[in-house]
Protein backbone atom coordinates (compact mmCIF):
# COMPACT_ATOMS: atom_id res chain seq x y z
CA UNK A 1 0.00 0.00 0.00
CA UNK A 2 1.29 3.45 -0.89
CA UNK A 3 2.01 6.12 1.66
CA UNK A 4 -0.54 8.52 3.12
CA UNK A 5 -1.07 10.70 6.14
CA UNK A 6 -3.85 9.77 8.56
CA UNK A 7 -6.25 12.17 10.25
CA UNK A 8 -8.89 11.53 12.86
CA UNK A 9 -11.21 14.57 13.01
CA UNK A 10 -13.79 14.87 15.78
CA UNK A 11 -16.47 16.66 13.75
CA UNK A 12 -17.85 16.75 10.19
CA UNK A 13 -16.77 20.39 9.85
CA UNK A 14 -13.22 19.48 10.81
CA UNK A 15 -13.24 16.54 8.35
CA UNK A 16 -14.41 18.77 5.49
CA UNK A 17 -11.77 21.36 6.40
CA UNK A 18 -9.05 18.69 6.34
CA UNK A 19 -10.12 17.46 2.91
CA UNK A 20 -10.12 21.01 1.52
CA UNK A 21 -6.61 21.50 2.93
CA UNK A 22 -5.40 18.16 1.51
CA UNK A 23 -7.11 18.07 -1.87
CA UNK A 24 -5.52 14.72 -2.74
CA UNK A 25 -7.13 13.13 0.29
CA UNK A 26 -10.10 10.82 0.73
CA UNK A 27 -12.59 10.18 3.50
CA UNK A 28 -12.30 6.79 5.20
CA UNK A 29 -15.47 5.30 6.73
CA UNK A 30 -15.51 1.58 7.61
CA UNK A 31 -12.73 0.90 5.13
CA UNK A 32 -14.17 -2.38 3.83
CA UNK A 33 -14.04 -1.13 0.23
CA UNK A 34 -11.46 1.66 0.35
CA UNK A 35 -8.68 -0.35 2.02
CA UNK A 36 -8.86 -3.16 -0.59
CA UNK A 37 -8.84 -0.46 -3.29
CA UNK A 38 -5.63 0.94 -1.78
CA UNK A 39 -4.12 -2.52 -1.38
CA UNK A 40 -4.81 -3.22 -5.05
CA UNK A 41 -3.18 0.11 -5.96
CA UNK A 42 -6.31 1.42 -7.65
CA UNK A 43 -6.19 4.73 -5.74
CA UNK A 44 -3.39 6.82 -4.32
CA UNK A 45 -4.75 9.36 -1.82
CA UNK A 46 -2.26 11.68 -0.12
CA UNK A 47 -4.30 11.68 3.08
CA UNK A 48 -6.96 9.51 4.68
CA UNK A 49 -9.46 11.39 6.81
CA UNK A 50 -11.20 8.96 9.13
CA UNK A 51 -14.89 9.53 9.82
CA UNK A 52 -15.07 6.80 12.47
CA UNK A 53 -14.71 8.99 15.55
CA UNK A 54 -17.40 11.53 14.61
CA UNK A 55 -20.35 11.33 17.00
CA UNK A 56 -22.72 13.33 14.75
CA UNK A 57 -22.64 10.51 12.15
CA UNK A 58 -24.01 8.01 14.66
CA UNK A 59 -27.52 7.12 15.76
CA UNK A 60 -30.84 5.77 14.50
CA UNK A 61 -34.13 7.53 15.18
CA UNK A 62 -37.70 7.68 13.96
CA UNK A 63 -39.37 11.03 13.24
CA UNK A 64 -43.03 10.65 12.34
CA UNK A 65 -43.12 8.40 9.30
CA UNK A 66 -39.38 8.66 8.56
CA UNK A 67 -36.53 6.44 9.71
CA UNK A 68 -33.26 8.36 9.98
CA UNK A 69 -30.02 6.41 10.08
CA UNK A 70 -26.68 8.09 10.75
CA UNK A 71 -24.16 7.59 7.95
CA UNK A 72 -21.63 6.10 10.36
CA UNK A 73 -23.91 3.26 11.47
CA UNK A 74 -22.43 -0.12 10.71
CA UNK A 75 -24.40 -2.78 8.83
CA UNK A 76 -24.63 -5.04 11.90
CA UNK A 77 -25.97 -2.12 13.96
CA UNK A 78 -28.65 -1.37 11.37
CA UNK A 79 -29.58 -5.07 11.17
CA UNK A 80 -29.93 -5.35 14.96
CA UNK A 81 -31.57 -1.97 15.58
CA UNK A 82 -35.03 -2.30 17.21
CA UNK A 83 -36.09 0.95 15.46
CA UNK A 84 -35.19 -0.42 12.02
CA UNK A 85 -36.72 -3.83 12.74
CA UNK A 86 -39.95 -2.18 13.91
CA UNK A 87 -40.36 0.41 11.16
CA UNK A 88 -38.71 -1.13 8.04
CA UNK A 89 -37.99 -4.81 8.76
CA UNK A 90 -37.08 -5.37 5.09
CA UNK A 91 -34.19 -2.91 5.51
CA UNK A 92 -32.96 -4.69 8.66
CA UNK A 93 -32.96 -8.00 6.76
CA UNK A 94 -31.10 -6.44 3.84
CA UNK A 95 -28.41 -5.12 6.19
CA UNK A 96 -28.18 -8.54 7.86
CA UNK A 97 -27.19 -10.12 4.54
CA UNK A 98 -24.56 -7.63 3.35
CA UNK A 99 -21.19 -9.30 2.74
CA UNK A 100 -20.20 -11.43 5.70
CA UNK A 101 -20.11 -11.01 9.49
CA UNK A 102 -16.77 -9.20 9.54
CA UNK A 103 -17.84 -6.76 6.81
CA UNK A 104 -21.12 -6.08 8.62
CA UNK A 105 -19.18 -5.32 11.80
CA UNK A 106 -17.10 -2.59 10.09
CA UNK A 107 -18.84 -1.32 6.95
CA UNK A 108 -21.12 1.72 7.21
CA UNK A 109 -24.27 2.94 5.46
CA UNK A 110 -22.66 6.20 4.36
CA UNK A 111 -19.49 4.48 3.19
CA UNK A 112 -21.43 2.00 1.07
CA UNK A 113 -23.49 4.73 -0.60
CA UNK A 114 -20.52 7.03 -1.23
CA UNK A 115 -18.46 4.18 -2.69
CA UNK A 116 -21.40 3.31 -4.99
CA UNK A 117 -20.31 -0.19 -5.88
CA UNK A 118 -22.67 -1.35 -8.66
CA UNK A 119 -23.32 -4.61 -6.75
CA UNK A 120 -23.80 -3.18 -3.25
CA UNK A 121 -27.09 -3.86 -1.45
CA UNK A 122 -27.90 -0.49 0.18
CA UNK A 123 -28.32 1.38 -3.15
CA UNK A 124 -31.36 -0.82 -3.93
CA UNK A 125 -32.87 0.10 -0.56
CA UNK A 126 -32.42 3.85 -0.79
CA UNK A 127 -33.76 3.95 -4.39
CA UNK A 128 -36.75 1.65 -3.73
CA UNK A 129 -37.65 3.38 -0.47
CA UNK A 130 -37.29 6.84 -2.09
CA UNK A 131 -34.78 7.81 0.56
CA UNK A 132 -32.90 11.06 0.87
CA UNK A 133 -29.17 11.46 1.37
CA UNK A 134 -28.39 14.17 3.92
CA UNK A 135 -24.92 15.65 3.54
CA UNK A 136 -23.05 18.33 5.44
CA UNK A 137 -24.52 20.97 3.08
CA UNK A 138 -27.67 19.71 1.29
CA UNK A 139 -30.10 16.87 0.72
CA UNK A 140 -29.98 14.67 -2.39
CA UNK A 141 -32.94 12.55 -3.53
CA UNK A 142 -32.11 8.88 -4.10
CA UNK A 143 -33.13 9.16 -7.76
CA UNK A 144 -30.46 11.84 -8.27
CA UNK A 145 -27.72 10.31 -6.11
CA UNK A 146 -26.13 7.62 -8.28
CA UNK A 147 -24.72 9.04 -11.50
CA UNK A 148 -22.47 6.29 -12.90
CA UNK A 149 -20.24 3.34 -12.16
CA UNK A 150 -18.78 4.12 -8.70
CA UNK A 151 -19.97 7.70 -9.23
CA UNK A 152 -22.39 9.79 -7.20
CA UNK A 153 -23.64 13.35 -7.02
CA UNK A 154 -21.34 13.94 -4.01
CA UNK A 155 -18.60 16.54 -4.36
CA UNK A 156 -15.10 15.41 -3.36
CA UNK A 157 -15.26 17.29 -0.03
CA UNK A 158 -18.88 16.41 0.76
CA UNK A 159 -19.74 14.08 3.66
CA UNK A 160 -22.93 12.04 3.97
CA UNK A 161 -24.26 12.63 7.47
CA UNK A 162 -27.48 10.59 7.47
CA UNK A 163 -30.03 8.87 5.27
CA UNK A 164 -33.77 9.46 5.63
CA UNK A 165 -36.02 6.54 4.69
CA UNK A 166 -39.80 7.15 4.41
CA UNK A 167 -41.47 4.14 6.09
CA UNK A 168 -43.26 2.07 3.41
CA UNK A 169 -46.37 -0.04 3.86
CA UNK A 170 -44.35 -3.14 3.01
CA UNK A 171 -40.97 -3.80 1.49
CA UNK A 172 -38.66 -6.72 0.86
CA UNK A 173 -35.28 -7.31 -0.73
CA UNK A 174 -34.25 -10.45 -2.58
CA UNK A 175 -30.77 -11.01 -3.92
CA UNK A 176 -28.79 -13.63 -5.70
CA UNK A 177 -25.29 -13.16 -4.34
CA UNK A 178 -21.94 -14.13 -5.73
CA UNK A 179 -20.84 -17.18 -3.77
CA UNK A 180 -17.32 -15.80 -3.43
CA UNK A 181 -17.91 -12.17 -2.52
CA UNK A 182 -21.55 -12.14 -1.38
CA UNK A 183 -22.03 -9.09 -3.61
CA UNK A 184 -25.32 -9.11 -5.50
CA UNK A 185 -25.18 -10.52 -9.01
CA UNK A 186 -28.65 -9.04 -8.92
CA UNK A 187 -30.65 -7.66 -6.01
CA UNK A 188 -34.23 -6.37 -6.19
CA UNK A 189 -35.96 -4.25 -3.56
CA UNK A 190 -39.72 -3.86 -3.85
CA UNK A 191 -41.46 -1.20 -1.75
CA UNK A 192 -45.20 -0.66 -1.49
CA UNK A 193 -46.10 2.81 -0.27
CA UNK A 194 -49.16 5.03 -0.07
CA UNK A 195 -47.88 6.75 -3.23
CA UNK A 196 -47.43 3.58 -5.25
CA UNK A 197 -44.92 0.82 -5.83
CA UNK A 198 -41.17 1.38 -6.32
CA UNK A 199 -38.83 -1.32 -7.58
CA UNK A 200 -35.04 -0.87 -7.52
CA UNK A 201 -32.47 -3.19 -9.05
CA UNK A 202 -28.83 -3.39 -7.99
CA UNK A 203 -25.99 -5.49 -9.38
CA UNK A 204 -27.42 -5.59 -12.91
CA UNK A 205 -26.29 -2.21 -14.23
CA UNK A 206 -23.61 0.42 -13.56
CA UNK A 207 -25.66 1.63 -10.59
CA UNK A 208 -28.99 0.90 -8.92
CA UNK A 209 -31.91 1.76 -11.16
CA UNK A 210 -35.69 1.73 -11.01
CA UNK A 211 -37.59 -0.83 -13.08
CA UNK A 212 -40.48 1.22 -14.45
CA UNK A 213 -42.28 -1.69 -16.16
CA UNK A 214 -42.30 -3.68 -12.93
CA UNK A 215 -43.50 -0.65 -10.96
CA UNK A 216 -46.41 -0.11 -13.35
CA UNK A 217 -47.40 -3.78 -13.33
CA UNK A 218 -47.18 -4.06 -9.56
CA UNK A 219 -49.04 -0.77 -9.14
CA UNK A 220 -52.00 -2.28 -10.98
CA UNK A 221 -51.80 -5.63 -9.20
CA UNK A 222 -49.34 -6.21 -6.38
CA UNK A 223 -48.84 -9.90 -7.07
CA UNK A 224 -46.36 -12.47 -8.34
CA UNK A 225 -48.75 -13.09 -11.25
CA UNK A 226 -48.37 -9.47 -12.38
CA UNK A 227 -44.63 -10.04 -12.89
CA UNK A 228 -45.20 -13.39 -14.59
CA UNK A 229 -47.63 -11.71 -16.99
CA UNK A 230 -44.84 -9.37 -18.15
CA UNK A 231 -42.82 -12.28 -19.52
CA UNK A 232 -39.71 -10.88 -21.17
CA UNK A 233 -41.10 -7.33 -21.21
CA UNK A 234 -39.32 -6.07 -18.12
CA UNK A 235 -38.37 -2.76 -19.74
CA UNK A 236 -34.66 -3.63 -19.61
CA UNK A 237 -32.44 -4.94 -22.41
CA UNK A 238 -30.02 -7.75 -21.64
CA UNK A 239 -27.41 -5.98 -23.76
CA UNK A 240 -27.51 -2.97 -21.42
CA UNK A 241 -26.87 -5.06 -18.28
CA UNK A 242 -23.54 -6.02 -16.75
CA UNK A 243 -21.94 -8.88 -18.63
CA UNK A 244 -19.17 -10.60 -16.68
CA UNK A 245 -17.63 -14.04 -16.32
CA UNK A 246 -19.95 -14.64 -13.36
CA UNK A 247 -23.19 -13.72 -15.07
CA UNK A 248 -24.23 -12.61 -18.56
CA UNK A 249 -26.64 -9.78 -19.22
CA UNK A 250 -29.33 -12.26 -20.27
CA UNK A 251 -28.91 -14.20 -17.02
CA UNK A 252 -29.07 -11.02 -14.96
CA UNK A 253 -32.28 -10.03 -16.76
CA UNK A 254 -33.72 -13.43 -15.90
CA UNK A 255 -32.69 -12.91 -12.27
CA UNK A 256 -34.45 -9.52 -12.12
CA UNK A 257 -37.82 -11.20 -12.75
CA UNK A 258 -37.10 -14.12 -10.41
CA UNK A 259 -35.93 -11.89 -7.55
CA UNK A 260 -38.74 -9.36 -8.05
CA UNK A 261 -41.21 -12.24 -7.65
CA UNK A 262 -39.44 -13.41 -4.49
CA UNK A 263 -39.46 -9.89 -3.07
CA UNK A 264 -43.18 -9.44 -3.84
CA UNK A 265 -43.95 -12.85 -2.31
CA UNK A 266 -42.04 -11.82 0.82
CA UNK A 267 -44.14 -8.63 1.03
CA UNK A 268 -47.46 -10.47 0.81
CA UNK B 1 7.94 7.21 -1.71
CA UNK B 2 8.38 9.22 1.42
CA UNK B 3 10.84 7.75 3.91
CA UNK B 4 9.39 8.14 7.40
CA UNK B 5 11.79 9.30 10.10
CA UNK B 6 11.63 7.41 13.37
CA UNK B 7 10.39 10.59 15.07
CA UNK B 8 7.48 10.85 12.59
CA UNK B 9 6.12 7.36 13.15
CA UNK B 10 2.75 7.17 14.85
CA UNK B 11 2.54 5.59 18.31
CA UNK B 12 -0.16 2.93 18.59
CA UNK B 13 -1.17 1.47 21.94
CA UNK B 14 -3.50 -1.50 22.24
CA UNK B 15 -4.58 -3.95 24.89
CA UNK B 16 -3.61 -7.27 23.27
CA UNK B 17 -5.20 -10.28 24.98
CA UNK B 18 -5.26 -8.39 28.27
CA UNK B 19 -1.74 -6.94 28.07
CA UNK B 20 -0.97 -3.30 27.22
CA UNK B 21 1.33 -3.19 24.19
CA UNK B 22 2.61 -0.28 22.16
CA UNK B 23 4.60 0.24 19.01
CA UNK B 24 5.42 2.78 16.33
CA UNK B 25 4.25 2.47 12.74
CA UNK B 26 3.61 4.33 9.50
CA UNK B 27 -0.04 5.29 8.98
CA UNK B 28 -0.34 2.86 6.06
CA UNK B 29 0.54 -0.21 8.17
CA UNK B 30 -2.31 -2.72 8.41
CA UNK B 31 -3.35 -3.90 11.85
CA UNK B 32 -2.53 -7.48 10.78
CA UNK B 33 1.07 -6.49 9.99
CA UNK B 34 1.34 -4.40 13.16
CA UNK B 35 0.27 -7.38 15.28
CA UNK B 36 2.64 -9.77 13.56
CA UNK B 37 5.68 -7.67 12.72
CA UNK B 38 5.70 -4.99 15.41
CA UNK B 39 4.17 -6.82 18.38
CA UNK B 40 5.32 -10.33 17.38
CA UNK B 41 1.82 -11.84 17.76
CA UNK B 42 2.02 -14.21 14.80
CA UNK B 43 -1.05 -16.28 15.67
CA UNK B 44 -3.10 -14.01 13.39
CA UNK B 45 -2.52 -15.20 9.84
CA UNK B 46 -2.38 -13.07 6.71
CA UNK B 47 -3.81 -14.66 3.59
CA UNK B 48 -5.15 -12.48 0.78
CA UNK B 49 -4.67 -9.05 2.45
CA UNK B 50 -7.60 -7.72 0.44
CA UNK B 51 -10.53 -8.73 2.62
CA UNK B 52 -11.58 -12.00 1.07
CA UNK B 53 -10.10 -14.97 2.92
CA UNK B 54 -10.88 -14.04 6.55
CA UNK B 55 -7.73 -15.67 7.95
CA UNK B 56 -6.71 -12.43 9.70
CA UNK B 57 -10.00 -12.02 11.61
CA UNK B 58 -9.54 -10.78 15.18
CA UNK B 59 -11.81 -9.14 17.74
CA UNK B 60 -11.56 -5.40 18.35
CA UNK B 61 -13.53 -4.28 21.40
CA UNK B 62 -15.22 -7.68 21.25
CA UNK B 63 -16.30 -7.40 17.60
CA UNK B 64 -14.93 -9.73 14.89
CA UNK B 65 -13.27 -7.92 12.02
CA UNK B 66 -10.54 -8.42 9.45
CA UNK B 67 -7.25 -7.02 10.68
CA UNK B 68 -6.12 -6.62 7.04
CA UNK B 69 -9.02 -4.20 6.46
CA UNK B 70 -8.15 -2.09 9.48
CA UNK B 71 -5.23 0.28 9.80
CA UNK B 72 -3.07 -0.07 12.89
CA UNK B 73 -3.59 3.64 13.63
CA UNK B 74 -7.35 3.01 13.74
CA UNK B 75 -6.85 0.47 16.53
CA UNK B 76 -5.06 2.90 18.84
CA UNK B 77 -6.57 2.65 22.32
CA UNK B 78 -8.64 -0.43 21.48
CA UNK B 79 -8.90 -3.82 23.12
CA UNK B 80 -7.75 -6.56 20.76
CA UNK B 81 -8.24 -10.30 21.10
CA UNK B 82 -6.44 -12.75 18.86
CA UNK B 83 -6.29 -16.53 18.69
CA UNK B 84 -3.48 -16.44 21.25
CA UNK B 85 -6.02 -15.27 23.81
CA UNK B 86 -8.49 -18.15 23.41
CA UNK B 87 -6.70 -20.89 25.35
CA UNK B 88 -6.47 -20.78 29.14
CA UNK B 89 -3.30 -19.48 30.78
CA UNK B 90 -2.19 -23.07 31.41
CA UNK B 91 -2.42 -23.80 27.68
CA UNK B 92 -5.62 -25.88 27.82
CA UNK B 93 -7.81 -25.27 24.78
CA UNK B 94 -11.12 -23.42 24.91
CA UNK B 95 -14.26 -25.45 24.22
CA UNK B 96 -14.43 -24.42 20.55
CA UNK B 97 -10.75 -25.18 19.91
CA UNK B 98 -11.21 -28.53 21.62
CA UNK B 99 -14.21 -29.35 19.43
CA UNK B 100 -12.24 -28.55 16.26
CA UNK B 101 -9.48 -30.87 17.36
CA UNK B 102 -11.86 -33.67 18.34
CA UNK B 103 -13.73 -33.46 15.04
CA UNK B 104 -10.61 -33.28 12.83
CA UNK B 105 -11.89 -29.91 11.64
CA UNK B 106 -8.51 -28.60 10.58
CA UNK B 107 -5.89 -29.84 8.22
CA UNK B 108 -3.20 -27.27 7.33
CA UNK B 109 -4.75 -24.91 9.90
CA UNK B 110 -3.90 -21.68 8.12
CA UNK B 111 -7.48 -20.35 8.13
CA UNK B 112 -8.29 -21.52 11.65
CA UNK B 113 -7.19 -18.49 13.74
CA UNK B 114 -9.67 -16.32 11.84
CA UNK B 115 -12.45 -18.89 11.89
CA UNK B 116 -12.06 -19.32 15.64
CA UNK B 117 -12.33 -15.58 16.25
CA UNK B 118 -15.50 -15.18 14.15
CA UNK B 119 -17.17 -18.23 15.70
CA UNK B 120 -16.07 -17.21 19.20
CA UNK B 121 -17.70 -13.80 18.82
CA UNK B 122 -20.93 -15.20 17.38
CA UNK B 123 -21.26 -17.93 19.99
CA UNK B 124 -20.54 -15.46 22.76
CA UNK B 125 -23.22 -13.10 21.49
CA UNK B 126 -25.64 -15.92 20.78
CA UNK B 127 -24.65 -19.21 22.48
CA UNK B 128 -27.60 -21.12 21.00
CA UNK B 129 -27.93 -20.10 17.33
CA UNK B 130 -30.54 -21.71 15.12
CA UNK B 131 -28.99 -24.57 13.15
CA UNK B 132 -29.52 -22.80 9.82
CA UNK B 133 -27.54 -19.81 11.10
CA UNK B 134 -24.39 -21.85 11.70
CA UNK B 135 -23.16 -22.08 8.06
CA UNK B 136 -23.45 -18.28 7.87
CA UNK B 137 -20.72 -18.05 10.51
CA UNK B 138 -18.23 -19.27 7.93
CA UNK B 139 -19.43 -17.00 5.09
CA UNK B 140 -16.44 -14.70 5.51
CA UNK B 141 -13.80 -17.43 5.56
CA UNK B 142 -12.03 -19.47 2.93
CA UNK B 143 -10.70 -22.92 3.85
CA UNK B 144 -8.99 -24.90 1.10
CA UNK B 145 -8.61 -28.17 3.04
CA UNK B 146 -11.65 -29.20 5.01
CA UNK B 147 -14.56 -28.58 2.68
CA UNK B 148 -16.11 -26.91 5.76
CA UNK B 149 -18.07 -30.05 6.72
CA UNK B 150 -16.02 -30.90 9.78
CA UNK B 151 -15.72 -27.24 10.76
CA UNK B 152 -19.52 -26.97 10.80
CA UNK B 153 -19.74 -30.25 12.70
CA UNK B 154 -17.38 -28.89 15.36
CA UNK B 155 -19.42 -25.70 15.80
CA UNK B 156 -22.64 -27.73 15.94
CA UNK B 157 -21.06 -30.03 18.51
CA UNK B 158 -20.13 -27.02 20.65
CA UNK B 159 -23.66 -25.64 20.42
CA UNK B 160 -25.10 -29.07 21.29
CA UNK B 161 -22.86 -29.22 24.37
CA UNK B 162 -24.11 -25.83 25.53
CA UNK B 163 -27.70 -26.99 24.98
CA UNK B 164 -27.03 -30.18 26.94
CA UNK B 165 -25.54 -28.22 29.85
CA UNK B 166 -28.45 -25.83 29.85
CA UNK B 167 -30.92 -28.73 29.97
CA UNK B 168 -29.02 -30.20 32.93
CA UNK B 169 -28.73 -26.86 34.76
CA UNK B 170 -31.46 -24.60 33.41
CA UNK B 171 -30.82 -21.94 36.07
CA UNK B 172 -27.49 -20.85 34.61
CA UNK B 173 -27.34 -18.69 31.50
CA UNK B 174 -26.13 -20.64 28.45
CA UNK B 175 -22.54 -19.86 27.59
CA UNK B 176 -19.81 -21.26 25.43
CA UNK B 177 -16.43 -22.00 26.91
CA UNK B 178 -14.80 -18.98 25.29
CA UNK B 179 -13.48 -16.97 28.16
CA UNK B 180 -12.73 -13.26 28.04
CA UNK B 181 -9.11 -12.58 27.30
Amino acid sequence: MRDFNFHRPASVAEAVGLLRKHSGGKFLAGGQSLLPVLKLDMADPSDLISLSGIAELRGIRVEGNTLIIGAGMRHAEVAQSPEVQRTIPGLARLADHIGDAQVRNRGTLGGSLAHADPAADYPAAIVALNGTVQTDRRTIAADDFFTGLFETALRPDEVITAVRFPVPTRCAYAKFGSHASKYALVGVMVAKTADGVRVAVTGAGPYAFRAAALETALGQSFSVAAIEALGENLGVRADDLNNTAEASGAYRKHLIAVLAKRAVAACL
Amino acid sequence: MKRWKQSELVPVQVELNGVQRRGLCEPRVLLSDFLRDTLGATGTHVGCETGECGACTIRVDGVAQRSCLTLAVQADGRCIETVEGLAQADGSLCELQHALRERFALQCGFCIPGILMTCAEMLKRRPLPEDEQIPGLLAGHLCRCTGYTDLLAAVRHTVAEVRRREAAHPASAPSVGVHDA
